[in-house]
């Protein structure tokens, strides 16, 4: 029976992690439906109809913009003829960071390196018009739809001369070959970082992901990512993990977590990683979902990085931390040395603390400088070598109220520490 | 069982919870990368290596503090992941477009039965290699098509990390610092009892604990003092249960320590040696005082007319080196911005002529300008103790910033003359009753 269980829970782990962490492709992706049938019919057109097409898919980071591709590649890929026919190239511009290495791999990925050969080009135009016209069919009368795909489309637009863009686009453009220039970025301002000849050669067409999920629509999307298929081995568990899912949803406490990821993040990537931290306390001993594991899971997810940090600093450290947090008070956030950040320290110790100790000035210059290695202080002209090091102005990263929480969750700290940070003047 | 060892080492049940799915069923997929981070000498990279170690999972561990390229990191994860063999494939200076089209060669000969783990130490150094590495190392799961996750160890928040147009973001895990009870119940000493070894590492910490949390500091301390410690039980001086013998003896000890070894400003063989021959309780000479450097005598002159010109407005050095100067008023002497200021903004840079125009007014015996006096003022720039502020070109007017302290002046003048002091004490008096 126990086998059984593991069994079970082993197929519940593999499907939602396949889901959360290798971002399967839904069935029909998710209130995107306009944009979905935009870009279907877009590139249907150049499979089809042989004509050539550039479209900009444009949106936040997460929103769905490589799944919404895909699953238009997978629907389109269904026709037979297509499926023959299309050709396909990634790029990527975290990749391809070079138009001479964009060059080879567009020659690899259409399969062309023994047809070029060691063969020279006097220009990359030539070099792409040779690959294209390598792709023409027996009879020479048309070539193979090529779909270009970039992906971290604005990294194209660094390289020198947008060489790579100019060519594709302007292929695009001509009635050389059909070919389909489908560029994908998270920058809302990528024409402008086209050059005008660029510019000119794309079609202007973009499909914008902006999301306008309301929270209702949050909240089935939240039931359907965890819901588990109709085709699970035992049915009569997934209809109980549904149902408890659904159970879930109705929670208040469930609804006021699932409110806050709302209002800070409404991407599917972010809901993803929030499910994922769930999952984790899903085990063959606990094999439902409760409240208490998302609430664990929000938890988790929001935490604060900086004051985690500040929770281990020694004493000293954080004394140095209130020094600063009063120089940047009086003084309005004007960068500061170490030589005003001592000076601080020696008038608390002198007038009010009887727990920490005088300590010596390199004792505290190495504090000081642990604090500058976690980059909580930061040098202010990134670190010139010429002045002294207790000279050299630094900013604090953190901020007032930042500091006071970390005073209130810091472990055994002496009153007369928190009462120096509470006080107006130091 | 190596989980239930492995539980013990952590900390608390969120990071228990998080890893504790990664070992859970590496057959299926993994979030694409994991950014762990924490102080230093909290357990991360033992934690994670023993982890995949134990549980014999494939994963590459790298330290980037090694990888001077990027091409050395690729390198060493493909022949930790596929082989020597694997690595070879790679070009010479690859990019990360070589690393990526390698690993699909290879894995499509191999594919992955289990989640692949690449393990990144230290990796706040990533931001400083090509800036395509860390998005694509974010993202390689996806960009290889295969089971494979990337972990990140750093002691930098990763609100530090974060490309400017984003990127894709890891799941994020802490590992929480060790609390003075845990540190206490870490480590023993096979000689003695454990009630003793827990007593000195609470002497210990009584002295560093509110300065220092670094256990691995705090281990090297122990062991370097744990000798003297057991000295007075050797001889039999005290018993075990005489707590207040034993601390007595070992207190100033630690104190001494603070100042030189944790410092780095003695060796811990230079200390090890010093605990032997106890009779000579002399001071230990630590590196800063080796830097007083034996300088020629008018450079030391020159060296303290550099200071009182770097620390002292011009409009004072009438008042100050001039014989007869008469009287100047009282309330124009110190304007109330400059009390403060000054030694707290820095050393300010001041002309040649004026660093002369001290310099010889503090010299006690005729000087006559000759070149080795300005050789001298050179030989001080070269040794850092002065810096040279402004262009190359400027050839008739160089400017100069005293770069020592006071502590080092105030060496400096006990070697010279006597009265020579009086001008320091004379300036200082006044600005430091501030």
């Amino acid at each position: 029976l126990s086998s059984s269980k593991w069994k079970r829970d082993t197929i519940v782990q593999r499907i939602l992690r396949e889901r959360f962490c290798h971002q399967r492709l839904p069935d029909r992706p998710v209130g995107l439906e306009s944009q979905y049938k935009h870009l279907l019919e877009l590139l249907r057109r150049t499979a089809v109809h042989g004509e050539s097409n550039s479209v900009l898919i444009v949106g936040p980071r997460g929103a769905g913009k490589t799944m919404l591709l895909r699953c238009a590649l997978r629907e389109l890929l269904e026709l037979q003829e297509v499926k023959q026919n299309v050709l396909q190239v990634h790029l990527s511009g975290l990749l391809q960071t070079d138009d001479r290495i964009a060059l080879k791999e567009i020659t690899r990925q259409l399969h062309l390196e023994n047809v070029v050969g060691d063969k020279v080009f006097g220009s990359f135009a030539e070099n792409l018009v040779f690959l294209l016209e390598a792709l023409k069919r027996g009879d020479k009368s048309s070539s193979r739809p090529v779909f270009f795909i970039l992906e971290e489309f604005d990294l194209f637009a660094h390289h020198k001369n947008q060489t790579l863009l100019y060519n594709l686009l302007d292929v695009s453009q001509s009635a050389q070959a059909p070919v389909a220039v489908v560029g994908l970025t998270c920058r809302l301002d990528v024409l402008e970082l086209l050059e005008k000849r660029v510019k000119s050669r794309f079609s202007h067409r973009q499909i914008h992901l902006l999301s306008c999920m309301s929270f209702c629509q949050y909240l089935d999307a939240f039931r359907s990512e965890l819901a588990l298929p109709d085709d699970f081995p035992d049915s009569k568990f997934s209809q109980e993990w549904n149902l408890n899912v659904s159970e879930l949803c109705e929670e208040k406490s469930v609804q006021e977590i699932l409110q806050k990821h709302f209002n800070s993040c409404k991407d599917f990537r972010s809901l993803h990683l929030l499910l994922l931290l769930a999952l984790t306390r899903v085990s063959v001993s606990n094999p439902t979902l409760r409240a208490v594991d998302i609430l664990e899971a929000s938890r988790m997810s929001s935490a604060d990085s900086k004051a985690n940090i500040l929770h281990g600093l020694s004493v000293l450290e954080l004394c140095l931390i209130i020094a600063m947090k009063h120089l940047n008070d009086i003084y309005e956030g004007e960068p500061f040395n170490f030589q005003m950040v001592h000076n601080e320290f020696k008038k608390f110790i002198q007038r009010k603390s009887h727990s920490i100790h005088n300590f010596e000035k390199p004792v505290v210059i190495k504090a000081f400088e642990h604090l500058l290695q976690l980059e909580l202080i930061r040098p202010v002209d990134g670190g010139v070598c010429k002045v002294q090091r207790e000279y050299q102005l630094m900013r604090l990263m953190l901020d007032h109220t930042q500091v006071m929480e970390a005073l209130q969750r810091y472990p055994q700290c002496p009153t007369d520490v928190k009462q120096w940070a509470i006080s107006a003047f130091g | 069982s190596p989980k239930k060892r492995v539980t013990v080492m952590l900390n608390t049940v969120h990071t228990q919870c998080c890893l504790s799915s990664l070992l859970h069923q590496p057959e299926q997929y993994c979030y694409p990368s994991i950014f762990i981070y924490g102080h230093r000498a909290t357990g991360k990279s033992h934690v994670i290596l023993t982890l995949l170690k134990e549980l014999e999972l494939p994963h590459a561990a790298v330290s980037c503090v090694e990888c001077v390229s990027a091409g050395l990191l690729f390198e060493q994860t493909l022949l930790a992941l596929f082989g020597a063999d694997s690595a070879a494939l790679l070009p010479r200076l690859p990019s990360l477009s070589d690393f990526v089209r390698v690993y699909r060669q290879v894995c499509a000969q191999q594919p992955a039965k289990q989640t692949r783990y690449i393990v990144l130490e230290r990796a706040e150094l990533l931001r400083d290699m090509e800036a395509n590495l860390l998005p694509g190392l974010l993202r390689l799961q996806e960009l290889v098509d295969d089971n494979v996750a990337v972990i990140l160890l750093s002691e930098i928040v990763w609100d530090k990390f974060r490309p400017n147009t984003g990127c894709f973001e890891p799941l994020l895990l802490h590992f929480p610092d060790y609390t003075k009870g845990k540190i206490l119940s870490l480590d023993s000493n096979p000689s003695y009892t454990p009630e003793l070894y827990s007593s000195y590492i609470n002497i210990l910490l009584g002295v560093f604990y509110s300065v220092c949390r670094d256990l691995r500091e705090l281990r090297h301390l122990a062991a370097l003092n744990f000798s003297k410690f057991c000295e007075p039980l050797e001889k039999g001086e005290a018993k075990e249960g005489n707590t207040h013998k034993l601390w007595r003896n070992i207190e100033p000890h630690l104190k001494r320590a603070m100042q030189t070894v944790y410092l780095r400003e003695v060796s811990s063989v230079q200390w090890g040696q010093q605990q032997m021959d106890e009779k000579e309780a002399t001071a230990l000479r630590g590196l800063s005082a080796l830097a007083h450097v034996e300088l020629p005598y008018y450079s030391k002159f020159l060296l303290i007319a550099a200071y009182l010109a770097s620390y002292n407005p011009a409009r004072t050095d009438r008042r100050f080196f001039v014989k007869h100067h008469g009287k100047m008023k009282k309330t124009s002497f110190l304007k109330k911005h400059e009390k403060t200021s000054n030694h707290l903004l820095g050393p300010k840079p001041f002309p040649l002529d004026r660093l002369l125009a001290i310099f010889y007014s503090v010299v006690d015996s005729r000087v006559a300008p000759t070149a080795s006096v300005f050789s001298q003022i050179s030989s001080l720039v070269t040794l850092q103790l002065l810096t040279q502020v402004g262009h190359d070109d400027q050839l008739d007017t160089p400017k100069y910033k005293c770069a020592v302290s006071l502590d080092f002046i105030l060496a400096i003048s006990r070697c010279v003359c006597v009265c020579e002091t009086k001008y320091l004490f004379l300036t200082f008096g006044l600005w430091l009753l501030t």
